[in-house]
């Protein structure tokens, strides 16, 4: 069993104290100061915590403080979120690029059912009292101007 | 005949998308910055001239241009005369220059965001040195958010010649943020309408829960004071006027064809002046509001910052002096200080290198602007606030709405002329050119993940989009003034808004804007020449 004695000098207007421990069940001889150190970084906390002070009120000289070492999660957690995001955006890639190519499967199988006057792209078929206006004579009217398509507006110079 | 061009589901979504384009990374960390160095409350003047005279006109211009012709940049300028298709081309080569290395920041972004669920920050403490006895040495000279940015973020290497290996995480955060693009993007105006719905207003929520935490934090009045107090002599700064107009220039994003792409995909009678003065009107006011936000920020970190400065002299003199706790205050620091000099002269002057000279202004005065203020000005400020995880995560999110936002635009800009092309679209459907493009920039992209891949990003940053803008939205609006006629642009008017352009509008597009355009370029241009680097008024303005 170990005991400690102090030693209490008040040189400073700080408390302070060298102390020396001395086990009892070897012939009561002083424990070398090595030993006495190692033991004090080990348990610096309880220590610390048996006076109710930290490591910034408790000095031991010879022996520096060592700062607790941030907390590490085990798992990175940014990875876990990162998974969580990428899964997501993949997730809807795929939904819009599936449902992309299902469309366009669709579009072709329907016009490629449909009789011979529509074309295969989407321009509406123009009609005048439900006839085709392709078969109408369209010299006998007038081409009114302001309906002129995009394209014929812009004549490139 | 071709398939009928894809529009806007409703004029809302063509102005989200203008706005969200617009108000960028830029007006968050760039306009402070001038706000603060070019006379506070005063820069608001050349600012808002500046605004009148060159940014409504050309938003205007571009909007108007698009629309009528409705195609992409290279049709538009192709249409207008043949031997123009140039101007489009170089918007496009602009554009994707500016996509190549704008998504590296939305990858540090995601970064930002990914390391923000954790407690505490990791930015918040240094880490410790190998045998536990105190910080990190690179850490403990500069600031834990710094040595977080510049070691585990970028892990940046010395130089630019000393390439490094590619930062894995950060690489995988490229891979998704262009990943998020291509979400966006993938079925053209249709995903593109609704996404710009969130990634127009979300950055206005977090703005203004900013707002109130940013005013009501400790410290933050001194911010505002400092930003806010005019300082009028400096209107009579030429590069307060320059940085003005530079500013509404780049912010505005004219001149990449993105706002051009966007038009086109309007109904041919959509009123693009009312919404030109709308979106130009709300692109200033974010930029005043986000610098409110910050300066209330840098007021509280300022603050903050110079109260722990005080706190380590006291604690320091106390110690070295035997002092009683408590004898030390920040209000008789001076005070006490002059008291110790006289009394014990040889130990204060052992100790003078260690006591700092705290000074508020000091702090307040490192004006930071570009990623050092989002990066590590923002999250410093951050890791001092209760519930730090929450603000870290609405910060980041932000940024990433604000970038997302005008990589949107980028990519349309690309992406218009492209489709619009009769070759490619015949021959691929929109998806897979969608893809192939954000490919090829994810690819190239990777460069800006090594280890020197900051100085690269700087390199883009100050040279890629900055004097060919100025020189593309030049012949932009000769083109349209002079070469196609401003009479026929008039009529073209007309026809499209049902009144013709009033006389504000003809004088600033055809004399104004190019004359302050002209003297911009000439400006940028002297001074490259002259001092071999080009000036930073130009950088970080996107």
């Amino acid at each position: 069993m170990t005991s400690i004695s102090f030693s209490v000098r008040l040189e400073e207007e700080r408390v302070s104290f060298w102390f020396v421990v001395t086990d009892s069940a070897r012939n009561v001889t002083t424990v070398p100061g090595s030993e006495v150190e190692a033991a004090i970084r080990m348990n610096r906390n309880r220590i610390n915590s048996a006076f109710l002070l930290t490591d910034n009120t408790l000095q031991f000289l010879k022996i520096s403080s060592t700062l607790s070492p941030p907390i590490e999660p085990t798992v990175p957690v940014w990875l876990v979120v990162f998974g969580v995001v990428l899964c997501l955006v993949v997730a809807g890639i795929l939904l819009l690029v599936v449902s992309g190519i299902r469309q366009y499967k669709k579009k072709n199988h329907e016009s490629a059912e449909t009789g011979d006057l529509e074309d295969n792209s989407n321009t509406p078929v123009t009609t005048e009292n439900g006839i085709p206006c392709d078969i109408l004579d369209l010299k006998a009217g007038q081409i009114n101007g302001v309906y002129a398509a995009d394209d014929e507006r812009l004549t490139p110079l | 005949m071709e398939k009928p061009r894809p529009l806007w589901g409703n004029p809302l979504q063509f102005v989200f998308a203008c706005i969200s384009y617009a108000v960028g990374l830029g007006n968050v960390w760039r306009f402070p910055y001038l706000c603060q160095m070019y006379g506070g409350g005063g820069f608001l003047i050349p600012y808002f001239i500046m605004l009148i005279i060159e940014g409504m006109p050309l938003l205007y211009l571009e909007l108007a241009v698009g629309q009528h012709m409705r195609q992409g940049s290279i049709g538009v300028w192709k249409t207008i005369s043949p031997y123009l298709s140039g101007v489009g081309i170089a918007s496009v080569v602009v554009s994707f220059f500016l996509s190549m290395y704008y998504n590296v920041i939305n990858a540090w972004s995601f970064w930002y965001l990914f390391h923000s669920f954790q407690d505490p920050l990791p930015w918040a403490n240094c880490p410790l040195n190998s045998n536990h006895t105190g910080y990190d040495e690179e850490c403990a000279k500069t600031s834990s958010t710094q040595y977080f940015w510049y070691r585990k973020t970028l892990n940046i290497s010395s130089s630019i010649e000393e390439y490094g290996s590619i930062h894995w995480e950060q690489a995988v955060c490229l891979i998704l943020a262009w990943l998020v693009v291509y979400l966006c993007i993938l079925r053209g105006t249709e995903s593109t309408g609704k996404v710009v719905y969130v990634t127009a207003s979300l950055p206005y929520l977090v703005l203004f829960i900013y707002l109130i935490r940013g005013l009501t934090l400790h410290g933050a009045v001194n911010g505002l004071i400092y930003m806010f107090t005019p300082k009028l002599e400096q209107l009579a700064n030429p590069k307060t006027w320059i940085n003005a107009a530079t500013q509404i220039f780049f912010s505005l994003g004219l001149g990449f064809g993105s706002l051009i792409a966007f038009a086109s995909y309007n109904e041919p009678n959509n009123n693009c002046e009312r919404y030109a003065i709308i979106i130009s009107l709300i692109n200033s006011s974010t930029s005043i509001f986000a610098s409110i936000v910050t300066f209330s920020i840098y007021g509280f970190k300022a603050t903050f910052n110079y109260e722990n400065c005080l706190s380590k002299v006291i604690l320091l003199l106390t110690n070295v002096f035997d002092l009683e706790e408590g004898a030390l205050t920040a209000d008789n620091l001076d005070s006490m200080k002059d008291y110790l000099i006289s009394t014990y002269p040889n130990q204060y002057a052992e100790l003078l290198p260690q006591i700092k000279n705290c000074s508020l202004e000091a702090e307040l005065d490192t004006a930071v602007q570009g990623t050092g203020l989002a990066f590590i000005v923002y999250s410093e400020a951050i890791k001092n606030m209760e519930v730090s995880q929450l603000y870290s995560v609405l910060y980041f999110i932000m940024l990433l709405m604000l970038g997302i936002g005008s990589m949107l635009g980028n990519t349309a800009a690309i992406l218009t002329p492209l489709t619009d092309s009769k070759f490619l679209s015949t021959h691929l459907p929109k998806e897979v050119i969608s893809g192939i493009v954000c490919f090829i920039n994810c690819i190239v992209g990777l460069v800006f993940t090594m280890e020197a891949g900051n100085y690269w990003f700087d390199i883009f940053n100050d040279y890629a989009a900055t004097l060919s803008l100025l020189l593309i939205v030049l012949v932009e609006t000769i083109a349209v003034c002079y070469i196609y006629g401003l009479r026929k642009f008039e009529k073209d008017l007309l026809l499209m808004l049902g009144h013709k352009p009033n006389w504000y509008w003809k004088i600033m597009w055809a004399f104004a804007s190019p004359v302050l355009i002209i003297s911009l370029f000439i400006f940028y241009l002297t001074d490259y020449i002259r001092t071999g680097t080009l000036d930073t008024t130009l950088r970080d303005q996107l």
